[in-house]
Order: structure tokens, then sequence, then C-alpha cells
């Protein structure tokens, strides 16, 4: 009977409350609204949503709490909001409105507390850790901030064990050097991360083919795998992915839903 | 009962999300209210706890604002009681994660860590295998649910589902007119809508 059952989970780049795509965040496109996006990809089969509000205005933050008081009217999954998490409170004021997680990044490198923080007035499951990580030039990874601009010296393995001790449920790992390129994750990167670590393990960055999306389970051991491009102009759908994934015998909630038949 | 629409009380104990249970009550026909006001908690057709977070924590809350006491009552009053993830929990006598903190102890037996072998929390779909019958679960055996915890309850006779995960795992339990959830349906798209609908269904149906 099955253990493991890997997460196919869209991301939706949230700016001032529309969803928009681009590549490496320049010549951004709108992509249309937040809460219709994700209706889709809920009926499409998606198993989580994550939101990455990258609004850069802090006085227009307040929209993202609107997307996400319409998302859970609507939508009956679980969902991610992360981006300009800096406080418990900000924290709170997502939860509160329906989000079911938050995912805390540059504001957790700068001050690692806010995870502990975080995990013990919400709990683990709400306190997703973000780690966007960079190859160095000795062959290994380096966690970067601010979108992958800035470098922290901090190793990216130590980096997501000392965030598991501090309380994380779930690591969202984002290689930076594949991050826009569709060229598929660095797999060693997520089989490090993934060996490294007993919580679970969203992959991210770099998702072109839908093999890509195989290959982050296979060849880099994660529990969950996102893209945001591919699913977006409906290059593929959440229920191709994870027919794909099916077909290589990964094995994933059915998209259909079809009820498991038990022989007992 | 408000129309034809029961009236379920989802308390609100202030921690985390409690909205989505709102909103899935809502939208499987209950008029659902989020609610601390003992007065309509004692009024209510049904009561839903939801909860996440620490087993420690919400107990915490639960007692603080006052709730727990609503919850007691609300369950010896024999109407139908909704527990979801620690709000299942906390049904029980206590908690691996929190020793010395106790639990409502309306369930007999103890929330204990998953099994070292797999990976913690079990955060993913998992499909329900049906052990008994009842009117909650009806066209769910088989059906994915969304788990997202790294305690469970030890299996009991209470138990009317489980899935696997390094084991049989509690999945959700009946006793009277207390039933429980270790998964949210109320963020496990249509297949927890059609178990909050079951619920909500069978209030209706129940004698005035």
């Amino acid at each position: 009977m099955t253990v493991r059952a890997i997460r196919v989970i869209p991301c939706l780049d949230v700016d001032e409350g529309r969803v928009v795509k681009g590549v490496n965040f320049v010549d951004l496109v709108d992509a249309g609204d937040p809460v219709e996006l994700a209706a889709r990809y809920d009926a499409e089969g998606a198993d989580e949503l994550v939101f990455l509000d990258i609004t850069a205005s802090s006085d227009r933050r307040d929209t993202i709490i609107d997307v996400v008081r319409r998302t859970a009217e609507e939508v009956f999954i679980p969902f991610t909001i992360g981006g300009g998490i800096r406080t418990v409170d900000d924290a709170r004021r997502l939860l509160r409105a329906g989000a079911d997680k938050v995912s805390v990044n540059t504001a957790a490198v700068e001050r690692p507390e806010l995870v502990a923080e975080i995990a013990a007035e919400f709990g683990s499951q709400c306190a997703t850790v973000a780690i966007d990580a960079r190859r160095t030039a000795d062959g290994r990874f380096e966690v970067f901030t601010h979108g992958g601009r800035t470098p922290t010296g901090f190793d990216a393995v130590e980096w997501a064990q000392r965030v598991e001790r501090l309380g994380a449920g779930e690591i969202l790992l984002t290689s930076m050097d594949r991050d826009g390129t569709r060229d598929g994750f660095d797999t060693e990167l997520t089989r490090a991360i993934s060996a490294a670590t007993n919580i679970p393990i969203i992959a991210s960055g770099g998702v072109g083919t839908l093999d890509h999306l195989a290959q982050g389970v296979t060849e880099g051991h994660a529990d969950a795998v996102l893209a945001a491009s591919i699913f977006h102009f409906r290059e593929h759908t959440v229920a191709d992915a994870k027919r794909h994934l099916a077909a290589r015998g990964i094995t994933v909630r059915p998209v259909d839903d079809e009820p498991v038949r038990f022989d007992s | 009962m408000t129309g034809d629409r029961p009236l379920v009380a989802v308390l609100d104990y202030g921690i985390g999300n409690l909205r989505s249970a709102e909103k899935g009550l809502q939208r499987a026909g209950a008029d659902a209210r989020l609610t601390a006001d003992r007065s309509l908690i004692a009024e209510a057709d049904a009561v839903v706890m939801p909860g996440v977070g620490a087993f420690a924590a919400c107990m915490d809350a639960l007692h603080g604002s006052g709730l727990a006491d609503a919850a007691l009552e609300s369950i010896e009053s024999g109407r139908p009681f909704l527990g979801i993830c620690v709000g299942m929990q906390m049904l029980y006598e206590g908690s691996d994660e929190n020793t010395g903190v106790p639990g409502l102890g309306v369930l007999p037996g103890h929330i204990r860590l998953l099994p070292d072998t797999v990976r913690r929390p079990q955060m993913q779909w998992s499909p329900l295998r049906v052990v008994r019958d009842t009117p909650i679960l009806a066209g769910l055996d088989g059906a994915w649910m969304y788990f997202v915890h790294s305690y469970a309850a030890e299996v009991t006779d209470d138990v009317v589902a489980v899935c696997e995960y390094g084991g049989d795992i509690t999945a959700a339990v009946e006793r009277r007119n207390v039933f429980a959830t270790q998964f949210h349906p109320e963020k496990s798209g249509v297949n927890g809508l059609a178990l909050l609908g079951n619920f909500v269904t069978n209030l209706t149906r129940a004698p005035a």
C-alpha cells in the first residue's frame, strides 16, 4: 500500500493582487486573477498552491490579505503564502484570513528565531522556510536572499538542518541557478537537502518539461514538486503533470480522484 | 436551524487558520459560524472543533478562551460534534507531543508520534480505508484526503477509517455523537466537502 504520495504544487507570483509571470522577474506579464487561477488549478488536480507575494511597495501589501480571503472562500485545498513575512503578526494576519502555511525566507536568515516563533505560535505545519540556493565554486550550495541577489555565506545544507531544528515543517527549495532557465531542477541540490533532513522538501526552480517534475522525485528525492510557468500559459495542465508522474511510476493523488479500491 | 440550513458553531479559540473550516461547512450547506459566543454554541445544531498547531498550544488556547467547557457541554448534550486534526487529538487523554498536558478525555487513548521510518510531518494526500461503515463516510472508502500531522491517535475501537503511513494510521474515529478526523476535510477538495456534506445532511435528518 502507498506510503508516500508526491504533491504537485503550482506557484503563483502575485503583484498587487494580480498574477504575473516573467523570466527572473523581468518583463512581467499579467497572467490573471489569482483566485480564478487557483480555482482552475484545484479543478485540474493541484495538491496545494503557493502564492508568492512580490508586491514591492509595502503600503500595497494588504492586497495579498484580500487574495487570501477570496481564495479561502473558493478553494478547498491547502495554500501557502510567501513574500514579505517578517514577524509573527504578519503570519497571524495571513493565517487568520485563511492561509494554511506561511513561507519565510530573507527574514528567517536575518533572524532565525522567527522560524521558532512561528512554529511555537501556530505549529510546525504552518512554518515553511524557503531556501534560495546557488552553487559555489568549491561545489557546495550557498543560501541567497532578496530574490537570489544577496549572498549570505550560509551553507544551504547546514541552514536546512538548522531550520528543521528551529521547527520548520517543510522546506521550499529553489535553485537560483536554474530558476527561470527551464533546464530542470538542480537535482543534486534537492537530493543533498532531502538526505540531510527529515521534513518534506518541495523542489523548485527550472521546470521546463513534465519530465523535469519526475526527475525532481526520482533523482532529487523531493516530496513535492513546484512549477509556475509551464502551468500558467497552459503549456501543460496540472492533470498532465500528474498523469506523467504516474506513468513514471510515481504515486500521486489521481487526477480524476477515482477512489482507491481495497481488496479487504 | 436557519431555514433549511443547520446552525453549526465552529469554535473560535484564536489559533491559526480556523476560517477554512467555517467556509467548508458553509459550502457544504450549513449556516456555519466561527464563534466564541457560548450562548450561540449552546443553541447550535452541531459543534465543530478545528485545530492546527502544537497540542499544548491548542489546549492552552481552548482553556484560555473558555471554550473547553463549551466543547464538553456540547458533547454531553448529545448533539453532533466534529473534531478536526488537533481538534480531534484534544478529545483524547493526552499526547506524546506535550506529556503532562491533559486532553479533554472524551475519547479513550493517547496521541502518539508517527513512526521513525517515515518523513514527519505526514504532509500529503492519502487514501482512506474505511474499517467501519458510518453515514459520515458514505461513499468515501478509498477517497484521498489531505493530512498534515506528526502525531496521531493510537488505533482503538473507535477507529472508522485509517490511512497507510508507515503502518495503519488513525484517520477518522466515531464514538456516539462524536466524529473526528485526523485529516482536514476543509482542505481535501471535493472529497472533503462530501464528508462535510454528509455531516450536515445528517443534522437535517436528525429529530428536532
